[in-house]
């Protein structure tokens, strides 16, 4: 106890020789809300601009990288989603994309013309995610008490299974032709459009706030020990009270319920769903981003969607039309995007070999280490404080 | 013994359990009790079903027939994890922490079930007991040495602040000194009012600290008496403490 007593007063008399910027970082771990608020308004405004200096000016328009940036917003959600699931629970899920689907699916089939049902997007956003999640549910109830490589296969074959019921469904969901003529988002006074992508930009920021601040505090709630009590061993966590049927059941249903939010919001942005867009490929891609990014650390995965989303649609098929015209022999007539998976592959194992742990591995030990001398003892209702 | 109104002072009481893996038949018929404040240990060989017996006592297998009473209430169909708050504490085999999280954090699942300042004050005391798991608090579970992960297994559990403790060859893997320092904290926090039900196949050790003990046989009890009188006897001895 005693010692344990001295290490606060440490830390407290070590606090007021902060300096300024100590003790801006000092808030902000107080406040997490707020600093991921902050973080994101400033990433929100800076990308836009950045986009506007070379080289990124010689790649695009401001225009279409903000839409591109739409779409990496889209991966974003879906791996920080998909996170929660490999990277927290430990359960590996090979047909993340099928959740995916049923956002959008929700959405297309709700709010266009094909059944002449209008509903407005802001409604649908939390409807899809809901029936996504029940499918989350749904799947998981049965086959959560399978182990590793086995709950992999069956997420695997789900995974298959949505997209080939969309697409035979010709009657239900137009089949192969998928629904055209998705509605927009609408707000008064403000423009959803393929020319104007900066109100989708603006939504899409908001939601990955909003997901952000959400995830990282159910990463620190009691939920979030849970999950990585499970990831670690499930039958210690049994024997420390952890109900593990219900807790894993709870990770599948929130990483179904992200990705159903992408799915809304990715159908409004191309007006079009179709089942050819959620197929395995998908999965993997998410599954290589939350790898790539470092399993487990919520920022980590984030931006490792983000880099491999921008590498894979900008990029690589930018770096094909730089090349082809100055006729180097070889690198010029290289097709990248064809690559794209080869690439994805070559950096899996690269990755595998030399960093295991992700380009961003979790930071949360050494915060751990810093808060759990004071955790304990100075503030034992610190998650009941209101952060935001 | 039916006479004896000692029977109101088990905690725990197996009846006429049998366990399965599949076809396979781990426990026949055990029955044994432990009472309120004793250390039992439950000895015999590899296979015999000593883990089988705990894990059935703590829910991870479900008793085909028989009973097993705890603290007053039928719980043989009950779920391990609502067994903890109950009050019985598993240090499962192989110590199994939680590797990639800290010493602290193993520590904070063990007192899953409690609220938060109860778990600061059985922090408090786990880290009296295994004064090392304080000093390496921050560090990675898996990086303990061997004694240490088995400190950590038990103190993780003793986090639930259980009234009957099962730990599973808590001297496995441990060198010698260590062996003895385990000995005397188990011994220590029986002293401290925990009722201790322990699996060892270091007999010779587990029969001193033990009140009683149960010798197991392929799934079945063959010997229920107490310590001394087993590390006495000669069947014992030939068998479990290597003397011809």
């Amino acid at each position: 106890m005693t010692r344990q007593r001295g290490t606060v007063e440490d830390s407290e008399t070590g606090a007021t020789a902060l300096g300024s910027t100590d003790r801006l970082f000092d808030f902000f771990g107080r406040h997490r809300s707020v600093a991921i608020m902050a973080a994101m308004l400033l990433v929100a405004i800076a990308l836009p601009l950045i986009v506007l200096a070379p080289p990124f000016s010689g790649f695009n328009t401001q225009g279409v990288w903000i839409d591109n940036f739409n779409g990496a917003g889209i991966y974003v959600l879906l791996a920080l989603g998909l996170n929660v699931v490999v990277g927290l629970a430990g359960l590996l899920d090979l047909g993340y994309a099928a959740f995916f689907a049923i956002g959008a699916y929700t959405y297309g089939l709700l709010a266009s013309s094909f059944y002449g049902i209008h509903v407005p997007f802001w409604p649908m956003l939390i409807v899809g995610a809901l029936v996504a999640a029940l499918f989350g549910i749904a799947l998981g109830a049965p086959t959560l008490r399978l182990r590793g490589d086995y709950l992999a296969i069956v997420t695997l074959g789900f995974g298959e299974i949505v997209p080939v019921v969309f697409t035979n469904s010709d009657a239900l969901t137009n089949g192969t032709n998928g629904i055209s003529g998705v509605d927009r988002p609408s707000l008064p006074g403000i423009i959803f459009g393929a020319s104007n992508p900066v109100p989708f930009y603006v939504t899409m920021v908001v939601m990955l706030t909003i997901v952000l601040i959400l995830l990282y505090r159910l990463q620190d709630s009691r939920l979030g020990r849970a999950w990585m009590a499970i990831r670690e061993d499930e039958l210690a966590a049994a024997s420390s009270g952890v109900n593990t049927i219900t807790t894993k059941l709870l990770a599948f249903a929130l990483g179904a319920t992200t990705s159903g939010l992408a799915g809304v919001f990715a159908a409004s942005r191309l007006v079009f769903v179709s089942p050819d867009q959620f197929g395995f490929t998908v999965s993997f891609t998410i599954l290589a981003m939350v790898v790539l990014g470092g399993m487990g650390n919520i920022w980590g995965v984030a931006i490792g969607a983000f880099v491999v989303f921008i590498v894979q649609s900008v990029v690589l098929k930018q770096l094909t039309n730089f090349l082809q015209p100055l006729n180097i022999p070889f690198l010029s007539s290289i097709d990248f995007l064809q690559y794209q998976f080869l690439l994805f592959g070559i950096a899996l194992v690269a990755m595998m070999l030399l960093r295991p742990e992700g380009l961003f591995p979790s930071s949360r030990r050494r915060r751990e280490l810093h808060t759990a001398q004071g955790d304990d003892l100075s503030s034992p209702q610190e998650s009941a404080e209101p952060l935001t | 013994m039916t006479a004896q109104p000692a029977a109101t002072d088990d905690l725990l009481s197996m009846e006429a359990v049998d366990a399965f893996y599949g076809h396979i038949q781990a426990l026949r018929s055990v029955t044994i009790n432990v009472r309120r404040g004793e250390i039992v240990t439950l000895i015999g060989s590899n296979g015999a079903g000593k883990t089988t017996t705990l894990k059935t006592i703590s829910g991870l297998v479900r008793a085909r027939s028989g009973r097993v009473m705890f603290d007053g209430t039928d719980i043989s169909r009950v779920d391990a994890y609502r067994l903890v708050p109950r009050g019985l504490g598993h240090a499962p085999e192989g110590r199994r922490i939680f590797s990639r999280l800290s010493v602290f954090e193993n520590l904070q699942m063990g007192g899953f079930t409690r609220k938060r300042s109860e778990v600061n004050e059985d922090l408090a005391r786990v880290f009296q007991l295994f004064p090392r798991l304080a000093e390496r608090r921050a560090q990675r579970g898996g990086s303990l040495s061997g004694g240490e992960q088995q400190m950590l297994a038990i103190g993780r559990a003793l986090m639930s602040r259980p009234k009957l403790l099962l730990l599973d060859e808590p001297s496995l893997g441990l060198s010698p000194i260590l062996v003895q320092q385990i000995f005397s904290i188990i011994q220590e926090i029986n002293r401290q009012g925990t009722t201790i039900l322990l699996v060892e196949q270091n007999a010779l050790q587990a029969l001193n600290v033990a009140q009683r003990g149960y010798v197991l046989q392929t799934g079945r009890i063959i010997l229920a008496e107490s310590a001394a009188d087993l590390a006495a006897n000669p069947q014992v001895r030939q068998a479990y403490l290597g003397e011809i």
